[in-house]
């Protein structure tokens, strides 16, 4: 195999990693928020039920969790879920490995979501009790004051946590190949098995670090957009 | 008729009490100072009347209009409690502008989200305003570019933007030095000129006497004494304000 027939095939499977980091992204940043609201909750219920999932999710390594979420329907229901959704995409639309991705997806948008929660709470604990307080006395309401106040301040705190965080995710998609899913070091790895080529497992860290080059300058551009203000 | 009616206010945190009785009344045009120890309960009686703080015990009346009467059965909902806000300005000790809106930006905010007047004429108002506390250069910095004297009059006008029946100020000049305080003081003598009716909780005493129609000496919680300040600054008559003043007095002397 030529170097360029390597990398194309790698970059296929990196593009499987890119999906997992995209969608984990764009539905665990999201489902961060009300997890972070739920923590900081006047109701006691709601904020003890949010710590204990915070504490279990963020507690229990993340590969287990793949294998707990993938594996759970069948020896609950002795219904193999996404087996089935394997399956079935496989022979409706000749798309592989849909129901492993689904739940390496789910696994990860849980898991990240609950670590961003906690990002969101910390920044939003952060921001003086004075700036909610100017809000009130101008007759403002919570949910204008957050909105239209505290938000943008929140969001100038937390730019470099979930840059680390989000360095850390592309990272951790690796952890995919645990139930077989053909993200980029699974491909190197049957490289490796079915031709004897151990290169191109080293080779991938070129993509993953190409990406966090990117990913690096892109938060770097957010604080300085946000560098106008200090708070 | 007065402008504020307080009457009776009590307010504990905890086993705490830190408001036991306070009852005073106000009237339009008058300028008010409360001075008193740390501790004395004098911010704590400020964020009662902003509702920032719910008194346990006690009304609370501008222009007759009952805003807060704990005998009262109905509770005060969240939009009570908004409107309540609306007849007073609140200016802060460390002032609390909004970092990422420029100086303008901070005024018109409030103004414009309660939709108050169209937005022609909340800007027209910001930008008098603006002029008047002496920034009209730095309508458009952020208030990091600001000194703390600057910020406060920022603090001031923003205050002023909603068209407050009493404007409170708690410590302004606390954060600032010497020669930044001066440039406040000059800007609250002008809104007294102006017959803006205000409530001061501060330490400068100089200021107190010469700016105020009246004064009053809070001390754990009560009010120890109070009247017109050459009165109580000047001839205290209990114990208590003479210990509080002794320092005063004495730098007077020199």
């Amino acid at each position: 195999m030529s170097f360029l027939e390597v990398t194309a095939f790698l970059f296929d499977g990196f593009k499987i990693s890119l999906l997992i980091f995209a969608v984990t992204l764009l539905c665990g940043a999201p489902l961060g928020l009300p997890i972070a609201f739920c923590s900081m909750s006047r109701f006691k219920i709601v904020k003890s039920i949010s710590k204990v999932v915070v504490w279990v999710v963020r507690g229990i390594p993340l590969m287990l969790q793949i294998f707990i979420i993938y594996y759970v329907p069948g020896l609950l229901f002795d219904y193999q879920l996404f087996g089935q959704i394997d399956r079935f995409m496989y022979l409706e639309y000749g798309i592989s490995d849909a129901g492993r991705i689904t739940a390496v997806l789910i696994a990860f948008t849980l898991n990240y979501a609950c670590y961003f929660s906690e990002i969101y709470r910390g920044g939003i604990e952060s921001i003086p009790r004075g700036q909610h307080e100017a809000g009130y006395v101008l007759g403002l309401t919570k949910s204008q004051i957050f909105r239209k106040i505290i938000l943008k301040q929140v969001i100038k705190r937390i730019v470099p946590p979930m840059s680390n965080e989000i360095i850390t995710l592309i990272k951790d998609t690796a952890l995919a190949n645990c139930i077989m899913v053909c993200e980029i070091i699974k491909n190197a790895k049957e490289l490796a098995a079915t031709k004897a080529m151990i290169w191109p497992l080293f080779f991938t860290g070129v993509f993953y670090l190409v990406f966090v080059g990117i990913l690096t300058i892109a938060s770097g551009r957010i604080e300085k957009k946000l560098s106008y203000f200090r708070s | 008729m007065s402008i504020l009616e307080v009457s009776n206010i009590r307010k504990s945190f905890g086993k705490t009490e830190v408001l036991k009785d306070i009852s005073f009344t106000l009237e339009k045009g008058e300028v008010l100072s409360i001075i008193g120890s740390s501790g004395s309960g004098k911010t704590t009686l400020l964020r009662c009347l902003n509702f920032l703080e719910t008194a346990d015990c006690g009304r609370i009346a501008v222009d007759d209009n009952v805003l807060f009467d704990s005998s009262s059965k109905i509770k005060l909902t969240d939009e009570k409690v908004r409107e309540n806000r609306l007849n007073f300005g609140l200016v802060f000790q460390n002032f609390n502008l909004f970092p990422q809106y420029t100086v303008l930006q901070n005024l018109t905010l409030a103004p414009t989200l309660l939709k108050k007047d169209n937005i022609a004429a909340i800007n027209q108002r910001a930008f008098e305003l603006i002029k008047k506390v002496g920034l009209e250069e730095k309508a458009d910095a952020y208030p990091c570019q600001l000194s703390g004297g600057q910020q406060q009059r920022v603090a001031i006008a923003r205050a002023l933007a909603l068209n407050p029946k009493i404007l409170f100020f708690d410590e302004p000049t606390s954060a600032l030095d010497p020669e930044l305080t001066g440039e406040i003081l000059k800007v609250i003598k002008g809104l007294a000129a102006e017959k803006m009716t205000m409530v001061i909780v501060t330490h400068e005493m100089a200021f107190a006497r010469d700016v105020s129609d009246k004064v009053i000496f809070m001390d754990g919680g009560v009010i120890v004494e109070q009247g017109k300040p050459e009165d109580v600054i000047n001839n205290p008559q209990q114990e208590r304000t003479r210990h509080f003043l002794s320092r005063f007095q004495e730098n007077k002397t020199i």
